[in-house]
């Protein structure tokens, strides 16, 4: 078994609001076939990305898987509407970051 | 001119991916070298937070926005092709809407240009926006929250995301020039297609890349020019940079830019269905694009409104002594206790808000941040906050805790002379208005995409002695 990590095989990793009230990260994994094995890992579940998150897994809105940029997109509802008081990234350009490090095994061919 | 009806191509040249972030002379010129058929951008986004929307501010220079247009009239009026102006001065409401007129009014002037204008505002009347709201029509996107009566009445501009239609008539009715207030992003690359019966899928797909110029190519760039060269079943995107290229993957991916649903993007009267999408290398530096249908929905439009919710001072200020920052949660909330004290009998505690927050922590991730109990930082940046009322009680709410953060004792305290490094004196700024998104919903039961945005056509310089028969759209 060898660990992966999402920042060995995306080459972006980005998140950013889509509208007021959420936030949107897309895993670009560039090569297909990681892409396929990223998605068959399942890492990328609610329950996971809630907790990497400290949010509720309702406050994952969606998980998509976009074939033809081999890309995962990942929304998840703003703790505050951007540039709410108390917010901390009005664009929420810089929320990507635990993403970077969230990995998984693959069986060594 | 390349302009025999019916057309069976329609080349489209944004310079740059908001009015005001600039583009390489180079590149424009190289895009007018394909005989564009129209130059458009979009200068609107809600990013940059409630605040310029709320005050009616541009967030990009008005000296930026001033340079880029006037390279784009300057073009316009010598090919004879439209210039089109989306969401101007930001957001679209009133006064970004008249700062934009007032440029191009400017630039015409030094410039000797002649054009019939078109000024199309969006912004919606808030005795109409009431009653839809009480008849329901006012209707929430998830996870937003519902729409109040009283979140209408309280916001200072209330604008609506105008669809390509009424650009579409301002074309018709001979504009040269179209500056429109709060636009949904593609409208405006999309106006002259749908008036020439282009497929609305691809002309509105060819938008959506389009209002972000560059940032589809490798390297990707907001401040560069794009073409987009829409057919009858089909369109092309390249970049007019020639170290920029257009690949699958990065026209794939721009699909993905700030939408939730890489898939079916709504918009004013439809969705944008891109499952049957295929992207293609034309060239080294073009991708072909094919496939995608609007979907025709009940017309809506999106709402947009803010709301004045007071003033901010912030104070900013670095910790280095390691006890303190082992500590700083309970001395951060002795502090606010000790303001909340100090004030209790003069400042109701409803009309101010203190802040902290903990650069080197978790002052850009807050509650989601995985190590913010975890990694023990050599330094930490404050920034101290308050939301009041008014100025005054913001500068008094930081001002207190400031001077107390600054002296006060906790357990084990070596450094006895002071707890904060201020960089600045004086150390505490104004931060000035500050609003929130108060309306972010759809409008139901349009009927007229046309009829909440009218259109004042007007004759600039001397045009109105030169318009000829036939010179129209």
């Amino acid at each position: 078994m060898t660990t992966i990590r999402l920042v060995d095989i995306a080459g972006v990793i980005r998140s950013k609001n889509a509208g007021p009230f959420e936030l949107t990260l897309d895993i670009m994994v560039g090569d297909p076939v990681w892409y396929q094995r990223l998605r068959q890992s399942e890492v990328l579940s609610p329950a996971r990305i809630a907790a990497l998150y400290g949010i509720a897994e309702s406050d994952v809105l969606s998980i998509v898987a976009f074939d033809p940029a081999s890309a995962i997109k990942i929304t998840l509802k703003r703790p505050l509407a951007s540039g709410a008081v108390g917010d901390a990234d009005v664009y929420g350009a810089q929320q990507h970051a635990p993403l970077l490090e969230l990995s998984f095994e693959v069986l060594d061919d | 001119m390349t302009r025999a009806a019916p057309l069976d191509e329609l080349r489209i040249l944004s310079p740059t991916a908001i009015l005001g972030y600039g583009f390489p002379e180079a590149s424009f010129a190289a895009g007018l070298a394909r005989d564009p058929h129209v130059i458009a951008v979009d200068a609107g986004s809600s990013d940059p937070g409630p605040y310029y929307l709320g005050a009616g501010e541009p967030f990009t220079d008005r000296a930026a926005v001033k340079r880029d247009l006037r390279l784009m009239l300057r073009a316009g009026r010598a090919r004879n092709i439209p210039v089109i102006v989306g969401s101007a001065g930001g957001c679209g409401a009133r006064p970004h809407l008249d700062l934009t007129v007032a440029i191009v009014r400017e630039i015409a002037a030094e410039e000797g240009l002649s054009f019939r204008l078109a000024v199309i505002p969006a912004d919606i009347d808030r005795d109409a926006l009431l009653a839809a709201q009480a008849r329901g029509a006012l209707v929430p996107l998830p996870p937003g929250p519902e729409a109040t009566a009283d979140d209408v009445r309280a916001s200072t501009h209330l604008v609506a995301q105008m669809g390509a239609e009424p650009l579409v008539a301002a074309l018709a009715a001979g504009a040269d020039v179209i500056v429109a207030g709060r636009a949904y992003d593609p409208a405006v690359f999309a106006a002259l297609p749908l008036l020439h019966g282009f497929d609305a899928g691809l002309a509105v797909h060819l938008g959506k890349i389009l209002e972000c110029a560059a940032i589809a190519a490798v390297p990707g760039s907001g401040g560069d020019c794009m073409l987009g060269t829409l057919r009858r079943d089909h369109f092309l995107v390249e970049p007019l940079a020639p170290e920029r290229r257009c690949t699958v993957v990065s026209v794939a991916a721009h699909t993905l830019y700030e939408k939730s649903d890489p898939y079916r993007l709504p918009g004013p009267g439809g969705v944008l269905d891109l499952t049957a999408t295929t992207f293609a290398q034309e060239d080294d530096r073009t991708v072909r694009v094919a496939g995608s249908r609007m979907l025709t929905r009940p017309y809506t439009l999106k709402i947009e409104g803010a709301a004045s919710v007071g003033f901010r001072t912030v104070s900013i200020a670095g910790v280095r002594d390691p006890s303190f920052i082992a500590q700083v949660d309970t001395i951060l909330d002795a502090a606010r206790a000790r303001v909340a004290a100090n004030f209790a009998g003069t400042l109701a505690p409803e009309s101010w808000r203190l802040l902290f927050r903990l650069y080197g922590r978790d002052g850009v991730m807050g509650t989601s941040e995985p190590l913010r109990t975890i990694a023990t930082p050599h330094e930490l940046g404050l920034i101290i906050e308050a939301v009041a009322d008014t100025q005054a009680i913001a500068d008094t709410i930081v001002s207190f805790a400031r001077a107390t953060l600054l002296h006060l004792g906790y357990p084990g305290r070596i450094a006895t002379a002071g707890n904060l490094a201020f960089p600045y004196s004086p150390s505490d700024f104004h931060a000035g208005a500050v609003y929130r998104f108060s309306v972010y919903h759809l409008l139901t039961g349009i009927d007229d995409p046309c009829a909440l945005f009218p259109i004042k056509l007007e004759e600039v310089g001397a045009r109105a002695v030169a318009l000829a028969p036939g010179e129209q759209s």
